[in-house]
Protein backbone atom coordinates (compact mmCIF):
# COMPACT_ATOMS: atom_id res chain seq x y z
CA UNK A 1 0.00 0.00 0.00
CA UNK A 2 0.85 3.81 -0.51
CA UNK A 3 2.97 5.23 2.81
CA UNK A 4 1.24 7.72 4.64
CA UNK A 5 1.30 8.94 7.63
CA UNK A 6 -0.98 8.20 10.41
CA UNK A 7 -2.23 10.48 13.72
CA UNK A 8 -4.95 9.59 16.05
CA UNK A 9 -6.06 12.73 17.61
CA UNK A 10 -8.29 13.01 20.95
CA UNK A 11 -10.17 16.42 19.85
CA UNK A 12 -12.30 17.23 16.62
CA UNK A 13 -9.80 20.78 16.90
CA UNK A 14 -6.94 18.53 16.32
CA UNK A 15 -8.46 16.61 13.84
CA UNK A 16 -9.52 19.79 11.93
CA UNK A 17 -6.13 21.09 12.14
CA UNK A 18 -4.40 18.17 11.13
CA UNK A 19 -7.03 17.59 7.66
CA UNK A 20 -6.63 21.68 7.20
CA UNK A 21 -2.27 21.67 7.34
CA UNK A 22 -2.73 18.49 4.58
CA UNK A 23 -3.74 20.54 2.65
CA UNK A 24 -6.32 18.40 0.36
CA UNK A 25 -3.87 15.20 1.22
CA UNK A 26 -5.53 14.16 4.23
CA UNK A 27 -8.19 11.69 4.79
CA UNK A 28 -9.92 10.88 7.89
CA UNK A 29 -10.27 6.99 8.66
CA UNK A 30 -13.22 5.82 10.98
CA UNK A 31 -14.09 2.00 9.76
CA UNK A 32 -11.73 1.73 7.03
CA UNK A 33 -14.14 -0.68 5.39
CA UNK A 34 -14.16 1.71 2.10
CA UNK A 35 -10.98 4.00 2.33
CA UNK A 36 -8.30 1.23 3.69
CA UNK A 37 -9.13 -0.33 0.12
CA UNK A 38 -9.55 2.41 -2.06
CA UNK A 39 -5.91 3.66 -0.97
CA UNK A 40 -4.69 0.10 -1.60
CA UNK A 41 -6.41 0.49 -5.41
CA UNK A 42 -5.11 3.94 -5.41
CA UNK A 43 -8.15 5.34 -5.81
CA UNK A 44 -7.19 8.23 -2.80
CA UNK A 45 -3.70 9.17 -2.47
CA UNK A 46 -3.54 10.71 0.82
CA UNK A 47 -0.44 11.60 2.58
CA UNK A 48 -1.97 11.44 5.96
CA UNK A 49 -4.68 9.48 7.26
CA UNK A 50 -6.75 10.84 10.39
CA UNK A 51 -7.98 8.42 12.85
CA UNK A 52 -11.23 10.02 14.47
CA UNK A 53 -12.10 7.34 16.64
CA UNK A 54 -10.37 8.25 19.70
CA UNK A 55 -12.61 11.38 19.93
CA UNK A 56 -15.14 11.53 22.21
CA UNK A 57 -17.81 13.69 19.99
CA UNK A 58 -17.56 10.90 17.12
CA UNK A 59 -19.02 8.25 19.05
CA UNK A 60 -21.59 9.98 20.33
CA UNK A 61 -24.88 7.65 20.80
CA UNK A 62 -27.77 9.70 22.29
CA UNK A 63 -31.41 9.49 21.43
CA UNK A 64 -33.84 11.78 24.03
CA UNK A 65 -36.39 14.11 23.91
CA UNK A 66 -35.05 16.62 21.52
CA UNK A 67 -33.86 13.46 19.14
CA UNK A 68 -30.93 11.08 18.34
CA UNK A 69 -27.62 12.40 17.68
CA UNK A 70 -25.16 9.92 16.43
CA UNK A 71 -21.39 10.32 15.99
CA UNK A 72 -19.59 10.34 12.48
CA UNK A 73 -17.18 7.05 14.05
CA UNK A 74 -20.29 4.95 15.26
CA UNK A 75 -20.25 1.54 13.75
CA UNK A 76 -22.92 -0.23 12.57
CA UNK A 77 -22.78 -2.71 15.02
CA UNK A 78 -23.79 -0.33 17.44
CA UNK A 79 -26.71 1.03 16.11
CA UNK A 80 -28.38 -2.93 15.26
CA UNK A 81 -27.60 -3.80 18.61
CA UNK A 82 -29.56 -0.08 20.40
CA UNK A 83 -33.20 -0.97 21.03
CA UNK A 84 -34.06 2.35 21.13
CA UNK A 85 -32.89 3.38 17.84
CA UNK A 86 -34.73 -0.26 16.46
CA UNK A 87 -37.79 0.95 17.77
CA UNK A 88 -37.78 4.82 16.71
CA UNK A 89 -35.37 5.13 13.73
CA UNK A 90 -36.08 1.44 12.60
CA UNK A 91 -34.66 2.46 8.99
CA UNK A 92 -31.62 3.35 9.98
CA UNK A 93 -31.39 -0.19 11.75
CA UNK A 94 -32.32 -1.83 8.33
CA UNK A 95 -29.92 -0.07 6.63
CA UNK A 96 -27.04 -0.87 9.24
CA UNK A 97 -27.79 -4.85 9.17
CA UNK A 98 -27.55 -4.88 5.49
CA UNK A 99 -24.18 -2.68 4.92
CA UNK A 100 -22.28 -5.99 4.33
CA UNK A 101 -21.40 -8.64 6.42
CA UNK A 102 -20.89 -8.85 9.75
CA UNK A 103 -17.20 -8.52 10.02
CA UNK A 104 -17.93 -5.07 7.80
CA UNK A 105 -21.32 -3.92 10.02
CA UNK A 106 -18.60 -4.29 13.51
CA UNK A 107 -16.10 -1.81 11.47
CA UNK A 108 -18.10 0.33 9.32
CA UNK A 109 -19.74 3.69 10.47
CA UNK A 110 -22.59 5.97 9.28
CA UNK A 111 -21.00 8.44 8.95
CA UNK A 112 -18.21 6.91 6.57
CA UNK A 113 -21.03 4.98 4.52
CA UNK A 114 -22.72 8.87 4.02
CA UNK A 115 -18.50 10.65 3.33
CA UNK A 116 -17.75 7.61 0.61
CA UNK A 117 -20.94 9.13 -0.97
CA UNK A 118 -21.70 6.12 -3.14
CA UNK A 119 -24.80 6.14 -5.09
CA UNK A 120 -25.89 3.10 -4.12
CA UNK A 121 -25.32 3.66 -0.45
CA UNK A 122 -27.59 1.71 1.62
CA UNK A 123 -27.90 4.18 4.92
CA UNK A 124 -28.39 7.43 2.82
CA UNK A 125 -31.78 7.13 2.01
CA UNK A 126 -32.74 6.53 5.87
CA UNK A 127 -30.87 8.72 6.78
CA UNK A 128 -32.44 11.34 4.16
CA UNK A 129 -36.26 9.76 5.03
CA UNK A 130 -35.40 10.52 8.85
CA UNK A 131 -34.67 14.03 7.91
CA UNK A 132 -31.17 13.81 9.38
CA UNK A 133 -28.34 16.62 9.64
CA UNK A 134 -24.62 16.75 9.29
CA UNK A 135 -22.74 18.69 11.74
CA UNK A 136 -20.04 19.73 9.82
CA UNK A 137 -16.68 20.96 11.76
CA UNK A 138 -14.02 23.00 9.63
CA UNK A 139 -11.24 25.69 10.01
CA UNK A 140 -13.88 28.30 9.87
CA UNK A 141 -16.21 26.44 12.26
CA UNK A 142 -19.08 24.75 12.59
CA UNK A 143 -22.06 24.11 9.86
CA UNK A 144 -24.90 22.41 9.51
CA UNK A 145 -26.45 20.23 6.20
CA UNK A 146 -29.24 18.33 5.77
CA UNK A 147 -28.17 14.80 4.43
CA UNK A 148 -30.76 15.30 1.66
CA UNK A 149 -27.64 18.07 0.09
CA UNK A 150 -24.86 16.69 1.44
CA UNK A 151 -23.86 14.17 -1.80
CA UNK A 152 -23.27 16.05 -4.78
CA UNK A 153 -22.62 13.27 -7.38
CA UNK A 154 -20.86 9.95 -7.48
CA UNK A 155 -18.21 9.82 -4.43
CA UNK A 156 -18.27 13.39 -4.20
CA UNK A 157 -19.82 16.00 -1.46
CA UNK A 158 -20.20 19.13 0.21
CA UNK A 159 -17.28 18.63 2.72
CA UNK A 160 -14.53 20.96 1.49
CA UNK A 161 -10.62 20.39 2.30
CA UNK A 162 -10.09 20.09 6.30
CA UNK A 163 -13.82 19.96 7.06
CA UNK A 164 -15.04 17.11 9.16
CA UNK A 165 -18.43 14.94 9.61
CA UNK A 166 -18.96 15.52 13.40
CA UNK A 167 -21.64 13.57 14.19
CA UNK A 168 -25.73 13.17 12.27
CA UNK A 169 -28.61 14.68 14.18
CA UNK A 170 -32.13 13.62 13.66
CA UNK A 171 -35.49 15.15 14.69
CA UNK A 172 -37.61 13.19 17.30
CA UNK A 173 -39.74 10.56 16.07
CA UNK A 174 -43.45 12.00 16.14
CA UNK A 175 -46.60 9.50 17.65
CA UNK A 176 -47.68 6.79 14.74
CA UNK A 177 -44.86 6.78 12.87
CA UNK A 178 -43.04 4.39 11.04
CA UNK A 179 -39.91 3.86 8.86
CA UNK A 180 -38.02 1.04 6.72
CA UNK A 181 -35.63 0.66 4.65
CA UNK A 182 -35.39 -1.88 1.80
CA UNK A 183 -32.95 -3.03 -1.29
CA UNK A 184 -33.06 -5.20 -4.42
CA UNK A 185 -30.19 -7.45 -4.76
CA UNK A 186 -30.08 -10.54 -6.47
CA UNK A 187 -28.39 -12.30 -3.94
CA UNK A 188 -29.47 -12.88 -0.44
CA UNK A 189 -26.65 -10.92 1.40
CA UNK A 190 -23.55 -9.00 0.72
CA UNK A 191 -24.16 -7.17 -2.47
CA UNK A 192 -24.54 -3.32 -3.75
CA UNK A 193 -28.20 -2.42 -4.19
CA UNK A 194 -29.65 -2.09 -7.70
CA UNK A 195 -32.50 0.06 -6.24
CA UNK A 196 -32.58 0.66 -2.41
CA UNK A 197 -35.61 3.00 -1.06
CA UNK A 198 -36.04 4.42 2.48
CA UNK A 199 -39.28 5.82 3.54
CA UNK A 200 -40.72 7.40 7.00
CA UNK A 201 -44.37 7.81 7.33
CA UNK A 202 -46.28 9.57 10.07
CA UNK A 203 -50.08 8.74 10.24
CA UNK A 204 -53.03 10.16 12.34
CA UNK A 205 -54.43 8.39 15.40
CA UNK A 206 -57.07 6.70 13.37
CA UNK A 207 -53.84 5.07 11.08
CA UNK A 208 -55.75 5.35 7.88
CA UNK A 209 -54.59 8.71 7.16
CA UNK A 210 -51.25 9.93 6.13
CA UNK A 211 -49.95 12.83 7.92
CA UNK A 212 -46.72 13.35 6.36
CA UNK A 213 -44.27 10.93 4.93
CA UNK A 214 -40.49 10.84 3.34
CA UNK A 215 -39.55 9.09 0.50
CA UNK A 216 -35.62 8.57 -0.15
CA UNK A 217 -34.31 7.09 -3.60
CA UNK A 218 -30.47 4.97 -3.74
CA UNK A 219 -29.01 3.50 -6.70
CA UNK A 220 -31.19 5.30 -8.97
CA UNK A 221 -29.33 8.04 -10.18
CA UNK A 222 -25.63 9.67 -9.69
CA UNK A 223 -26.62 10.79 -5.90
CA UNK A 224 -29.40 9.71 -3.07
CA UNK A 225 -32.25 11.21 -4.09
CA UNK A 226 -35.09 12.91 -1.82
CA UNK A 227 -37.86 11.88 -3.64
CA UNK A 228 -40.19 15.37 -2.87
CA UNK A 229 -43.37 14.98 -5.13
CA UNK A 230 -43.57 11.56 -4.25
CA UNK A 231 -43.38 12.68 -0.23
CA UNK A 232 -45.79 15.45 -0.71
CA UNK A 233 -48.90 12.74 -1.83
CA UNK A 234 -48.81 11.35 0.63
CA UNK A 235 -49.64 14.27 3.54
CA UNK A 236 -52.85 14.29 4.27
CA UNK A 237 -54.10 11.15 1.87
CA UNK A 238 -55.73 8.24 2.93
CA UNK A 239 -53.46 5.03 3.56
CA UNK A 240 -55.30 3.01 0.75
CA UNK A 241 -53.76 1.39 -2.76
CA UNK A 242 -54.42 4.44 -4.69
CA UNK A 243 -52.24 7.16 -2.06
CA UNK A 244 -49.46 4.49 -2.57
CA UNK A 245 -49.54 3.74 -6.21
CA UNK A 246 -49.67 7.10 -7.11
CA UNK A 247 -46.37 8.21 -4.71
CA UNK A 248 -44.49 5.01 -6.46
CA UNK A 249 -45.60 6.35 -9.78
CA UNK A 250 -43.79 9.77 -8.85
CA UNK A 251 -40.86 8.41 -7.27
CA UNK A 252 -40.46 6.01 -10.52
CA UNK A 253 -40.34 9.19 -12.81
CA UNK A 254 -37.55 10.73 -11.07
CA UNK A 255 -35.00 7.61 -10.90
CA UNK A 256 -32.72 8.20 -14.13
CA UNK A 257 -30.35 4.86 -13.01
CA UNK A 258 -27.75 3.99 -15.01
CA UNK A 259 -27.56 0.27 -17.28
CA UNK A 260 -25.00 -2.11 -15.73
CA UNK A 261 -24.40 -5.79 -14.64
CA UNK A 262 -26.64 -5.58 -11.83
CA UNK A 263 -29.89 -3.82 -13.76
CA UNK A 264 -31.02 -2.48 -17.09
CA UNK A 265 -32.06 1.29 -16.74
CA UNK A 266 -35.99 0.21 -17.65
CA UNK A 267 -36.02 -2.69 -14.66
CA UNK A 268 -34.20 -0.73 -12.34
CA UNK A 269 -37.32 2.20 -12.56
CA UNK A 270 -39.78 -0.44 -12.91
CA UNK A 271 -37.67 -1.68 -9.38
CA UNK A 272 -38.04 1.74 -8.03
CA UNK A 273 -41.98 1.50 -8.46
CA UNK A 274 -42.69 -1.61 -6.36
CA UNK A 275 -39.79 -1.37 -4.32
CA UNK A 276 -41.08 1.98 -3.14
CA UNK A 277 -44.82 0.58 -2.76
CA UNK A 278 -43.45 -2.49 -0.54
CA UNK A 279 -41.40 0.05 1.61
CA UNK A 280 -44.68 2.11 2.26
CA UNK A 281 -46.25 -0.52 3.58
CA UNK A 282 -43.92 -2.19 5.99
CA UNK A 283 -43.10 1.28 7.25
CA UNK A 284 -47.32 1.81 7.24
CA UNK A 285 -47.55 -1.54 9.36
CA UNK A 286 -44.83 -0.70 12.01
CA UNK A 287 -46.45 2.88 12.27
CA UNK A 288 -49.52 1.36 12.94
CA UNK A 289 -48.21 -1.22 15.78
CA UNK A 290 -45.65 0.98 17.28
CA UNK A 291 -43.39 -2.46 16.84
CA UNK A 292 -40.14 -2.27 14.81
CA UNK A 293 -40.39 -6.26 13.92
CA UNK A 294 -37.51 -8.00 13.10
CA UNK A 295 -34.46 -5.48 10.76
CA UNK A 296 -33.95 -7.74 8.47
CA UNK A 297 -36.92 -7.46 5.77
CA UNK B 1 8.97 7.01 4.32
CA UNK B 2 6.43 7.41 7.56
CA UNK B 3 7.81 6.61 10.66
CA UNK B 4 7.62 3.51 12.25
CA UNK B 5 5.06 3.60 14.93
CA UNK B 6 5.45 0.81 18.21
CA UNK B 7 1.77 -1.08 18.87
CA UNK B 8 1.03 -2.41 22.15
CA UNK B 9 -1.81 -5.23 22.23
CA UNK B 10 -2.42 -8.46 23.22
CA UNK B 11 -2.62 -11.10 21.09
CA UNK B 12 -4.41 -14.57 22.40
CA UNK B 13 -3.78 -13.66 25.88
CA UNK B 14 -0.11 -12.97 25.22
CA UNK B 15 0.99 -9.21 25.57
CA UNK B 16 2.74 -7.82 22.89
CA UNK B 17 4.51 -5.32 21.19
CA UNK B 18 5.40 -4.37 17.63
CA UNK B 19 6.58 -1.95 15.38
CA UNK B 20 5.04 -1.41 12.10
CA UNK B 21 4.80 0.65 9.28
CA UNK B 22 1.47 3.27 9.11
CA UNK B 23 0.33 1.65 5.80
CA UNK B 24 0.57 -2.13 7.03
CA UNK B 25 -2.74 -3.84 7.32
CA UNK B 26 -3.16 -5.57 10.47
CA UNK B 27 -3.09 -8.61 8.79
CA UNK B 28 0.33 -8.10 7.03
CA UNK B 29 1.62 -7.91 10.41
CA UNK B 30 0.34 -10.84 12.31
CA UNK B 31 1.85 -12.75 9.06
CA UNK B 32 5.32 -10.83 8.09
CA UNK B 33 6.14 -9.32 11.38
CA UNK B 34 4.89 -11.09 14.01
CA UNK B 35 4.98 -14.78 12.25
CA UNK B 36 1.26 -15.52 12.57
CA UNK B 37 0.60 -16.87 9.80
CA UNK B 38 -2.90 -19.37 10.51
CA UNK B 39 -4.68 -15.91 9.29
CA UNK B 40 -4.99 -16.77 5.29
CA UNK B 41 -4.83 -13.84 2.99
CA UNK B 42 -7.57 -13.78 0.61
CA UNK B 43 -8.95 -11.24 -1.59
CA UNK B 44 -7.53 -8.12 0.17
CA UNK B 45 -10.65 -6.22 0.22
CA UNK B 46 -13.20 -7.28 2.69
CA UNK B 47 -15.58 -9.44 0.35
CA UNK B 48 -14.05 -13.00 1.66
CA UNK B 49 -13.51 -13.50 5.17
CA UNK B 50 -10.51 -15.62 5.05
CA UNK B 51 -8.41 -13.08 7.07
CA UNK B 52 -11.19 -12.74 9.89
CA UNK B 53 -9.42 -12.36 13.67
CA UNK B 54 -11.61 -11.26 16.86
CA UNK B 55 -10.57 -7.54 17.57
CA UNK B 56 -11.73 -6.80 20.82
CA UNK B 57 -14.31 -9.93 20.62
CA UNK B 58 -15.55 -9.31 17.13
CA UNK B 59 -15.15 -10.58 14.11
CA UNK B 60 -13.31 -8.06 11.61
CA UNK B 61 -11.46 -8.92 8.13
CA UNK B 62 -7.87 -7.73 9.34
CA UNK B 63 -7.40 -6.45 5.76
CA UNK B 64 -8.71 -3.61 6.71
CA UNK B 65 -7.50 -2.95 9.71
CA UNK B 66 -4.62 -0.72 9.92
CA UNK B 67 -2.07 -2.54 12.56
CA UNK B 68 -1.12 0.58 13.85
CA UNK B 69 -5.44 0.91 14.76
CA UNK B 70 -4.97 -1.52 17.18
CA UNK B 71 -3.17 -0.04 20.23
CA UNK B 72 -4.48 -1.31 23.34
CA UNK B 73 -6.82 -3.54 21.52
CA UNK B 74 -7.07 -7.09 22.67
CA UNK B 75 -6.45 -9.88 19.32
CA UNK B 76 -7.60 -13.14 19.26
CA UNK B 77 -6.46 -15.15 16.02
CA UNK B 78 -6.93 -19.11 14.80
CA UNK B 79 -3.39 -19.53 16.70
CA UNK B 80 -5.49 -19.12 19.95
CA UNK B 81 -8.18 -21.21 19.85
CA UNK B 82 -7.46 -24.50 20.33
CA UNK B 83 -6.83 -25.67 24.21
CA UNK B 84 -3.14 -26.97 24.72
CA UNK B 85 -2.98 -30.39 23.39
CA UNK B 86 -6.20 -30.39 22.22
CA UNK B 87 -9.04 -29.23 19.58
CA UNK B 88 -12.03 -26.65 19.86
CA UNK B 89 -15.07 -28.55 19.09
CA UNK B 90 -15.23 -26.12 15.95
CA UNK B 91 -12.23 -27.77 14.83
CA UNK B 92 -12.99 -30.87 15.41
CA UNK B 93 -16.63 -30.88 13.77
CA UNK B 94 -14.71 -29.08 10.62
CA UNK B 95 -13.09 -32.29 10.41
CA UNK B 96 -15.63 -34.53 11.17
CA UNK B 97 -17.89 -32.86 8.88
CA UNK B 98 -15.18 -32.94 6.61
CA UNK B 99 -16.36 -28.91 6.05
CA UNK B 100 -12.58 -27.67 4.11
CA UNK B 101 -10.88 -28.87 1.34
CA UNK B 102 -8.08 -26.65 0.69
CA UNK B 103 -8.14 -24.86 3.93
CA UNK B 104 -7.75 -21.00 2.80
CA UNK B 105 -10.51 -20.01 4.14
CA UNK B 106 -10.97 -22.18 7.13
CA UNK B 107 -9.50 -19.86 9.84
CA UNK B 108 -11.37 -17.46 9.33
CA UNK B 109 -14.88 -19.16 9.15
CA UNK B 110 -13.58 -20.87 12.47
CA UNK B 111 -13.20 -17.01 13.67
CA UNK B 112 -16.32 -16.44 12.60
CA UNK B 113 -18.09 -19.30 13.85
CA UNK B 114 -16.53 -18.79 17.25
CA UNK B 115 -18.07 -15.36 17.62
CA UNK B 116 -21.69 -16.61 16.26
CA UNK B 117 -21.33 -19.37 18.87
CA UNK B 118 -20.45 -16.67 21.94
CA UNK B 119 -23.38 -14.66 20.75
CA UNK B 120 -25.87 -17.71 20.25
CA UNK B 121 -24.69 -20.74 21.41
CA UNK B 122 -28.09 -22.18 19.94
CA UNK B 123 -28.37 -20.59 16.32
CA UNK B 124 -30.90 -21.46 13.47
CA UNK B 125 -29.58 -22.55 10.40
CA UNK B 126 -30.79 -19.28 8.64
CA UNK B 127 -28.75 -17.43 11.35
CA UNK B 128 -25.50 -19.18 10.74
CA UNK B 129 -26.13 -18.47 6.79
CA UNK B 130 -26.01 -15.02 7.15
CA UNK B 131 -23.82 -14.85 10.35
CA UNK B 132 -21.18 -16.62 7.85
CA UNK B 133 -22.19 -14.26 5.06
CA UNK B 134 -18.93 -12.57 5.17
CA UNK B 135 -17.13 -15.55 4.68
CA UNK B 136 -16.31 -17.02 0.85
CA UNK B 137 -15.47 -20.65 0.38
CA UNK B 138 -14.94 -22.03 -3.16
CA UNK B 139 -14.80 -25.75 -2.46
CA UNK B 140 -17.50 -27.17 -0.02
CA UNK B 141 -20.46 -25.55 -1.11
CA UNK B 142 -21.13 -24.28 2.40
CA UNK B 143 -23.51 -27.37 3.64
CA UNK B 144 -20.80 -28.66 5.37
CA UNK B 145 -19.35 -25.50 6.89
CA UNK B 146 -23.22 -25.22 8.44
CA UNK B 147 -23.09 -28.56 9.46
CA UNK B 148 -19.93 -28.40 11.94
CA UNK B 149 -20.97 -25.23 12.72
CA UNK B 150 -24.39 -27.30 14.15
CA UNK B 151 -22.69 -29.84 15.28
CA UNK B 152 -19.71 -27.62 17.22
CA UNK B 153 -22.69 -26.12 19.10
CA UNK B 154 -24.75 -29.31 20.12
CA UNK B 155 -21.02 -30.64 21.35
CA UNK B 156 -20.26 -27.18 23.32
CA UNK B 157 -24.26 -27.33 25.23
CA UNK B 158 -23.66 -31.05 26.22
CA UNK B 159 -20.45 -29.76 27.62
CA UNK B 160 -22.32 -26.90 29.86
CA UNK B 161 -24.87 -29.28 30.67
Amino acid sequence: MRDFDYAAPESVQQAVQLLSQANGSGRPLAGGTDLIDQVRMRRHEPDLIVDIKRIPELNVLEIGADGFRLGAAVPCWKITSNEDISRQYTALGDSCSIIGGVQIQNRASVGGNLCNSGPAADSIPSLIALEAVCVIMGPDGQREVPVAEFCTGPSTNVLKPGELLVELRFPPRPAHSGSHYRRFIPRNEMDIAVVGVGVSVVLDESGENFVSGRISLGAVAAKPLFAEEASSLLAGRPVNDETLAAAAAAARAIATPIDDMRGTVEFRQHVTGVLTERVLQRAIERARSGEPGSLHP
Amino acid sequence: MAKKQVVSTTINGQQEEFLCEPRQTLLEVLRDVLDMTGTKEGCSNGNCGACTVLLNGRPIDSCLVLAVEVEGAEIETIEGVAPAGGLHPLQTAFLEQAALQCGICTPGFIMQAKALLEQKPNPTEREIRFYLAGNLCRCTGYDKIVRAVQQAATAQQEVQV
